[in-house]
């Protein structure tokens, strides 16, 4: 530890080299994050206007496509198996490359060091190696793209057979190939992450950065690594043996398959158990994708609504809850599989569970913004933008919980309403509101805040235009990854409702370019940031807007009080930033946690309503007379 | 309850300023490591158990692994596999004689002991070889099965795929931590540590070559075993 905390005073001439592509800062590893998860977020946005044609107009001919995509664009139609290689990479990217890679790693690495007065992350070098192996990755899979037989077509999910057998589908060719060498470099640069943070998280949080006084995102960040670590594995596991299928004539997935009538010589195998490990990675990776931006919805939530936050504790237990249930409900993906009722019943039960700790979290940002001094700047707008899509999208969970409504709704549009809401779009929004309120620690500028009112509100209103309609094409039982509807009477009244959402997409990703070019012109047209410009408590904006290597010039501040004291009554201002002592606040500003337990005799009267509540509760178990 | 802890001025590992488990962040993430890794094993091993227990009948292991080297047309049934799982564990004994001359800073001891190591290590992959190379003799391999199963029918080629997938996975792991005690090795002998002051990356390394070990344990059991 001593070593990493010395290694600043060697402010040595770095070369572009080693201050750009080889960094290992903390500061420039978050941006090179950012950046590519920024690239790989318009690679996947294109990819979905493409499909999103298709479904729009299925019948109209774009030559346009012809000369951009070959014969994948035959007579200006996209080619159907061409859609569904488009959809797989659309998933892949936006699950792992951007919300995944990009949200967590971005953030990871900025706020860890920042956040718990830190100089750097414990391992800048593994830190670097993840950085890189994840480009890596990213080349791998963009490369994909543009092999002959196009890129992996399975589903993100890539599912066996369909996936295991070359000759499937044209996507499982090179393309499945190098989705599996480009997930493995992405699973060992996760890995190298999460150590990292999960190591910089316990051993170097500076003096009084006590686990109850670190701020909510870097808990999200912890029990998000502690996901990955766990988790990653098995996908790797489910991997290696889908790369033997593949590859080396085993059948692990594979039993009882005809192709053109032939029977293939594989026996054995289930394509279950892939769904199964895939699964036990899968259902954690959505949290692993939601949990930082939940964690960063808390803490601009409660900067921007100037009071503390709601249930800090809570916040934690629900953090850790959804933490350990994410890893006992894979089966709720695969309710259709022919699983024992009864295991279908566990698996429902369970899931329905998650429904506590979320909305345990739904309350308390509504708690936090009740009665605030609401500033809306445009984090704090994504910020609670999170918070209704995590609501709208969060309440068909509990109807997809449900293992008899599942059945029905399997497949349908009504299941890509849904984790396109609560998943894709809700972590979009705090990866943004982390954008526009880490910009100034990011870059030593502001955003513009006009054009962020602008960016919000277009997208905001397109996410629930693109993604509400669904709902209803999927109760009426419209599946999901179909090339076209034209043949299906009974769909055909959704044509019209297609195109709407088609038209939503393409506006709203345009908005997107009003966010991208705020951000890059910002980078050096700017208004200067000062240092605390959203008064905020954590330490982050203690260290100076010029980002000097090794975070602070002096010593690292010590922390005296929890990241929420804001709009104490009695104090100066409405903020107390955690390197504040207590000596220089009056009595009943000081941090409760030092503050000694009043005798029996002088409770307030709050803690003796508690007492009665608690021993009345012990009295229903008949644990305790009341 | 919380001000009592704090009033008594008692230092708190938990507080910040401290490392809370005693370890330095690179043990620290040695051991979130292995349990990364044992994710993996446990799934892969998971997914022999649902496909064995799937299969109406599954090849003998007695049967199989039945063969020492240079000893012709005799049936001695985990005789050889005995004798790997014993260099294995010996390597286990000798690293932790490493790791504790290290404690004492005993660069030579060091150095010895991680040579048998070593050499464990190599003998027990070495083994592995063997064993692979008569195995792929007798027309096993990815894809085909020649051991009959227990009823008597065409052998579950699974049980091939298995044996050598997490086989072999397994042997990269011990592989990898030859190479890894090679280069500590040379690191010792160069005086790295001396000049650091501390052993501990011998301790990291032993808890990969432990954990390879317990690994070793179970797929031993599950393969040869039962």
């Amino acid at each position: 530890m001593s070593q990493n905390h010395e290694h600043h005073h060697d402010h040595h001439q770095e070369s572009f080299i080693s201050k750009y592509i080889f960094s290992m800062d903390h500061k420039m590893i978050a941006k090179q994050y950012l950046i590519t998860g920024m690239i790989m977020a318009v690679v996947a946005a294109l990819i979905s206007l493409l499909f999103r044609l298709q479904l729009g107009w299925p019948d109209q001919t774009f030559p346009w496509l012809e000369s951009l995509l070959g014969d994948w664009g035959k007579g200006g139609r996209l080619d159907p198996n061409f859609y569904l290689a488009l959809v797989t990479m659309h998933g892949t990217l936006m699950v792992f490359f951007v919300l995944t890679a990009g949200l967590s790693g971005t953030f990871s690495n900025l706020l860890i060091p920042f956040q718990i007065g830190a100089r750097d992350m414990a391992s800048p070098f593994m830190n670097m190696l993840s950085y890189w192996l994840f480009f890596l990755s990213s080349v791998i899979m963009l490369v994909s793209l543009f092999v002959e037989s196009g890129p992996a077509a399975a589903g993100w999910t890539i599912y066996p057979p369909l996936s295991a057998l070359p000759q499937a589908v044209p996507g499982s060719g090179l393309g499945m190939t190098l989705w599996l060498v480009s997930m493995t470099l992405f699973i060992a640069s996760s890995l190298m992450g999460s150590l990292n943070y999960i190591t910089t998280i316990l051993n170097m949080r500076t003096v009084g950065m006590k686990m109850t006084r670190l701020p909510l995102t870097i808990w999200a960040f912890l029990t998000t690594s502690i996901l990955g670590v766990l988790s990653f594995p098995v996908l790797l596991a489910a991997a290696v043996l889908l790369i033997f299928d593949r590859s080396f004539g085993t059948s692990f997935y594979l039993s009882d398959i005809f192709i053109a009538g032939e029977a293939l010589n594989r026996q054995g195998g289930s394509p279950i158990l892939f769904q199964h490990l895939f699964w036990f990675l899968g259902h954690p990776e959505v949290y692993i994708v939601l949990m930082p931006a939940l964690g960063i919805t808390s803490e601009v939530v409660a900067t921007n609504a100037r009071k503390p936050i709601f249930g800090y504790r809570a916040m934690i237990g629900s953090l850790l809850g959804i933490s350990f249930l994410s890893f006992i409900v894979w089966g709720h993906h695969m309710f259709v599989t022919g699983m024992n009722p009864f295991l279908g019943n566990v698996f429902m039960i369970l899931t329905l569970v998650i429904a506590v700790p979320s909305a345990v979290k739904t309350f308390n940002y509504l708690a936090t913004l009740w009665k605030g001094n609401l500033k809306f700047t445009p984090a704090m707008l994504f910020a609670i933008g999170l918070v209704s899509l995590f609501i709208s999208g969060g309440l068909t969970g509990i109807w997809l919980g449900n293992a008899a409504l599942d059945i029905n709704l399997h497949d349908t549009y009504f299941v890509v309403a849904h984790f396109h809401l609560v998943m894709g779009s809700a972590s979009m929004f705090g990866m943004l509101a982390g954008v526009y309120h880490w910009y100034p620690k990011m870059f030593g500028k502001m955003m513009n805040a006009k054009l962020g009112y602008l960016h919000f509100w277009l997208t905001f209103a397109a996410v629930y235009l693109v993604f509400f309609p669904m709902h209803f094409m999927g109760l009426d039982g419209v599946p999901r990854r179909y090339y076209n509807f034209t043949g299906f009477e009974y769909m055909s009244e959704w044509m019209d409702l297609n195109r709407f959402i088609s038209v939503s997409a393409i506006l709203g990703s345009a908005a997107q370019l009003i966010f991208i070019w705020n951000f890059f012109y910002s980078i050096r047209k700017g208004k200067d940031a000062p240092v605390n410009p959203w008064n905020s408590n954590t330490l982050e904006w203690t260290t100076p807007v010029e980002r000097i290597h090794g975070n602070w010039p002096g010593e690292i501040p010590h922390v005296h009080r929890w990241p929420y004291d804001y709009s104490r009554p009695g104090a100066p201002e409405d903020f107390i930033p955690q390197t504040v002592k207590d000596d220089e606040l009056p009595e009943e500003l000081r941090s409760p946690k030092v503050k000694p337990v009043p005798e029996r005799a002088d409770a307030p009267a709050e803690t003796v309503v508690d007492k009665v509540l608690f021993s009345r509760f012990l009295n229903l178990f008949g644990l305790k007379k009341a | 309850m919380a001000s009592t802890t704090a009033l008594t001025g008692k230092k708190h590992i938990w507080d910040g300023g401290a490392e809370p488990y005693g370890a330095s962040y690179g043990k620290l993430m040695m051991w979130f490591f292995l349990l990364s890794d044992a994710f993996t094993f446990s799934a892969l091993l998971l997914a022999y158990a649902a496909l064995r227990f799937s299969a109406p009948s599954w090849p003998v292991p007695d049967d199989v692994f039945a063969s020492i080297p240079f000893v012709h047309g005799n049936h001695y049934p985990l005789v050889f596999v005995g004798i790997m799982t014993f260099i294995l564990i010996a390597s286990s004994v000798t690293m932790v004689l490493a790791v504790e001359a290290g404690h004492r800073g005993a660069k030579n001891e060091v150095v010895k002991w991680m040579i048998w190591t070593i050499v464990g290590g190599i003998a027990f992959l070495g083994c592995q070889a063997w064993e692979w190379t008569h195995l792929h003799h007798d027309g096993a391999w990815w894809g085909s099965n020649p051991f009959l199963n227990a009823d008597g029918t065409p052998g579950m080629v699974n049980f091939t795929n298995l044996f050598f997938t997490i086989t072999g996975f397994h042997g990269f792991h011990v592989f990898s931590g030859v190479l890894i005690n090679v280069i500590v090795l040379f690191m010792t002998m160069n005086g790295v540590f001396d000049r650091r002051g501390t052993y501990e990356t011998i301790e990291k390394v032993g808890l990969y070559w432990h954990f390879v070990d317990l690994v070793w344990v179970f797929v031993f059991t599950f393969f040869y075993l039962i």
